[in-house]
């Protein structure tokens, strides 16, 4: 009976495991094969010519605008947001938790919406911005807005839990000991959550370099203007520019690649840290 | 001195704490003892300043600090999780106290490194300041943590359950070992605990809470032998509570005399060895209650079904509300 169950377990096994390989290989490792293939095509020469077209680098260099502004700022309001809710207690609190999310369970396309709603040439805000000479929406103000928006969960889901599970013991300590609210913060608070902080950052910078839905609505797609790199990738391809637009969406590839050995890195570091404390 | 005065505390509709009033001498060792939701981890950090009451007030030496944080009240705290800093080494967590000092109270690192080293010998783990937390077992661990409140030199050290998460033997070395620093270094503290053995062998004097209220302060022995609630009679020690016409009949299980003539009869259910003592179960004769009773091994071991004749030489009678009734019985 028991030779019986282990033979059929080891079966199951293979089974489960060939699939989820096959299906991995079609779904992530075939497309990744294809986007560097179709972008080397024509060799190394094409590849880098594509990349260096001033529309490109402009598209690059407002990714990395975008990034820089929005990621730091996420960074802030996550530390804010997983600070206020795990240790104190407030009315809202629940609600709060709940808004964090929102931005994961809206389409990207209805986020860009709202902001086009709110700050658009008809939108709420519209004709005071006019008014005042102000452009938020087709003009780099308004990317920053969808991608604040769009990567606002990242840094606060991973610092939540576990600041939940540290609970406030180590800050009444400290406090105790007479450190001020700020050293607290800086001495003890923050190295507890470093790793997991880093994390957070990383996959909150790879969907503010990579998001599509929310930035292609507020964009207006102005070439060497408001394109970002995603946006500049649907462009080329629209325009059967298979080598540029691939050449373009490697980068963003690599990208993903470097976010998941690092992403690997800090959860070893992060189990390791985590491990030590038991 | 410590004192507290008509403490009252809510959290929402729940009242953690009724005008709790209690005086501390300087250099007494305190315990608050109770069960869980009894208060007595809320009454410990009202007085540190990391909780505030909504009515009541805190003195220290006659000094009202009940608007003072928790930093300024200059109280050593000890977690019974260490809450120790696990990034840093053992010094760096035992100078930290120091090291966030501001202005002129700032000292030198050298200085700073002289104290931990100092602290470190004081609780006997001289040599490991460099390791981190994670090195070192639970007993040192809570040493760490006691050397760390210890740096700020404080006026009161407060001790939330500190042994609650050793084990058996580590807890019994670390006990006793405590009671000597707090003598030596001529310390006022106070800690909270859930069991009454440690409470009665490390305090000076017991308070023991229920439910957000004091029911009795007194020395271990005055707790023990002179209990002043129902309460505190069944949760300080072993004690048989029978119901009678007068009220709740309550004794220690040692505190019977066998006598042929004896008021109760009991069949022994169950016995067993319980150190000196044989300890009996069983049902009294004509109620049917659960008594529990210590015969000395001088006598045989009592066999099982056998008919136990004794009276109870030390009785206390509570009535319906948990009050003595009148004194004791004999």
């Amino acid at each position: 009976m028991i030779t019986r169950t282990t033979t059929e377990g080891r079966l199951t096994r293979a089974l489960l495991i060939g699939l989820a390989l096959v299906f991995l290989g079609f779904v992530l490792f075939l497309p990744l094969v294809v986007v560097f293939s179709e972008a080397l095509k024509m060799g190394l020469v094409p590849f880098l010519d594509a990349i260096h077209t001033p529309d490109a680098l402009a598209a690059i260099r407002l990714t990395l605008l975008i990034a820089a502004i929005s990621v730091p700022l996420n960074m802030v309001f996550g530390l804010a947001a997983s600070w206020a809710i795990t240790k104190f207690q407030f009315p809202g609190k629940a609600l709060l938790i709940t808004l964090i999310d929102l931005p994961f369970s809206v389409s990207p396309v209805v986020s860009g919406l709202i902001f086009v709603l709110l700050f658009g040439a008809n939108g709420v805000f519209g004709a005071w911005l006019a008014e005042h000479d102000l452009k938020i929406i087709f003009a780099v103000p308004g990317i920053v807005l969808a991608t604040v928006f769009i990567t606002f969960p990242f840094v606060a889901r991973e610092l939540i839990p576990l600041m939940l599970e540290q609970g406030k013991d180590d800050e009444e300590a400290a406090i105790s000991l007479g450190a001020s609210g700020w050293q607290t913060f800086w001495h003890v608070t923050l190295p507890n959550i470093r790793w997991a902080l880093l994390y957070g950052v990383l996959l909150c910078n790879a969907r503010a370099m990579g998001e599509f839905g929310a930035v292609s609505v507020v964009s207006g797609h102005i070439r060497g203007e408001t394109n970002t790199m995603p946006l500049h990738v649907e462009i080329l391809y629209n325009e059967y520019d298979f080598v540029g637009a691939f050449a373009v969406a490697s980068l963003l590839a690599l990208l993903a690649l470097v976010t998941l050995v690092a992403k690997t890195v800090l959860e070893w570091r992060f189990d390791l840290h985590a491990g030590a404390r038991h | 001195m410590i004192s507290v005065r008509g403490i009252t505390k809510r959290f929402g509709t729940y009242a953690a704490l009724h005008g709790i009033d209690l005086d501390i001498q300087t250099c007494e060792f305190i315990a608050l003892l109770g069960p869980s939701g009894s208060g007595k981890t809320t009454l410990l950090r009202i007085i540190a300043g990391l909780e505030f009451q909504d009515c009541g007030e805190v003195l220290f030496n006659g000094k009202d600090v009940s608007s003072l944080p928790v930093a300024q009240r200059r109280v050593g705290f000890v977690f019974q999780h260490y809450a120790l800093f696990r990034h840093m080494t053992v010094a760096e967590n035992v100078a930290f106290g120091l090291s966030v000092r501001k202005g002129k109270a700032r000292i030198s690192k050298t200085a700073m490194r002289l104290r931990a080293e100092e602290l470190l010998r004081l609780v006997q783990l001289e040599g490991l300041g460099a390791r981190y937390p994670a090195q070192l077992s639970g007993g040192q661990r809570q040493r760490v943590a006691l050397a760390r409140a210890l740096a700020i030199e404080p006026q009161l050290l407060l001790l939330d359950e500190p042994f609650g998460a050793l084990d058996a033997k580590v807890r019994k070395d670390l006990r006793r070992w405590l009671r000597d620093l707090h003598k030596a270094m001529g310390l006022t503290s106070i800690f909270v605990t859930h069991d009454q053995e440690e409470a009665l062998e490390l305090a000076d004097r017991v308070v023991v809470m229920d439910h957000g209220r004091i029911q009795q302060i007194g020395t271990p022995d005055e707790i023990y032998m002179n209990p002043q609630t129902s309460f505190v009679s069944h949760f300080v020690g072993e004690t048989n509570r029978i119901a009678a016409a007068t009220g709740e009949v309550h004794f220690r299980p040692h505190d019977i005399e066998l006598v042929a003539n004896g008021s109760e009869t009991v069949v022994v259910d169950n016995v067993f060895r319980k150190g000196g003592v044989w300890r009996v179960e069983g049902l009294l004769e004509g109620s049917g209650q659960f008594v529990e009773l210590d015969i000395d091994t001088a006598h045989s071991q009592p066999a099982l079904g056998e008919t136990i004749r004794f009276r109870p030489h030390r009785a206390r009678i509570f009535n319906a509300y948990g009050a003595p009734h009148q004194g004791e019985k004999s």
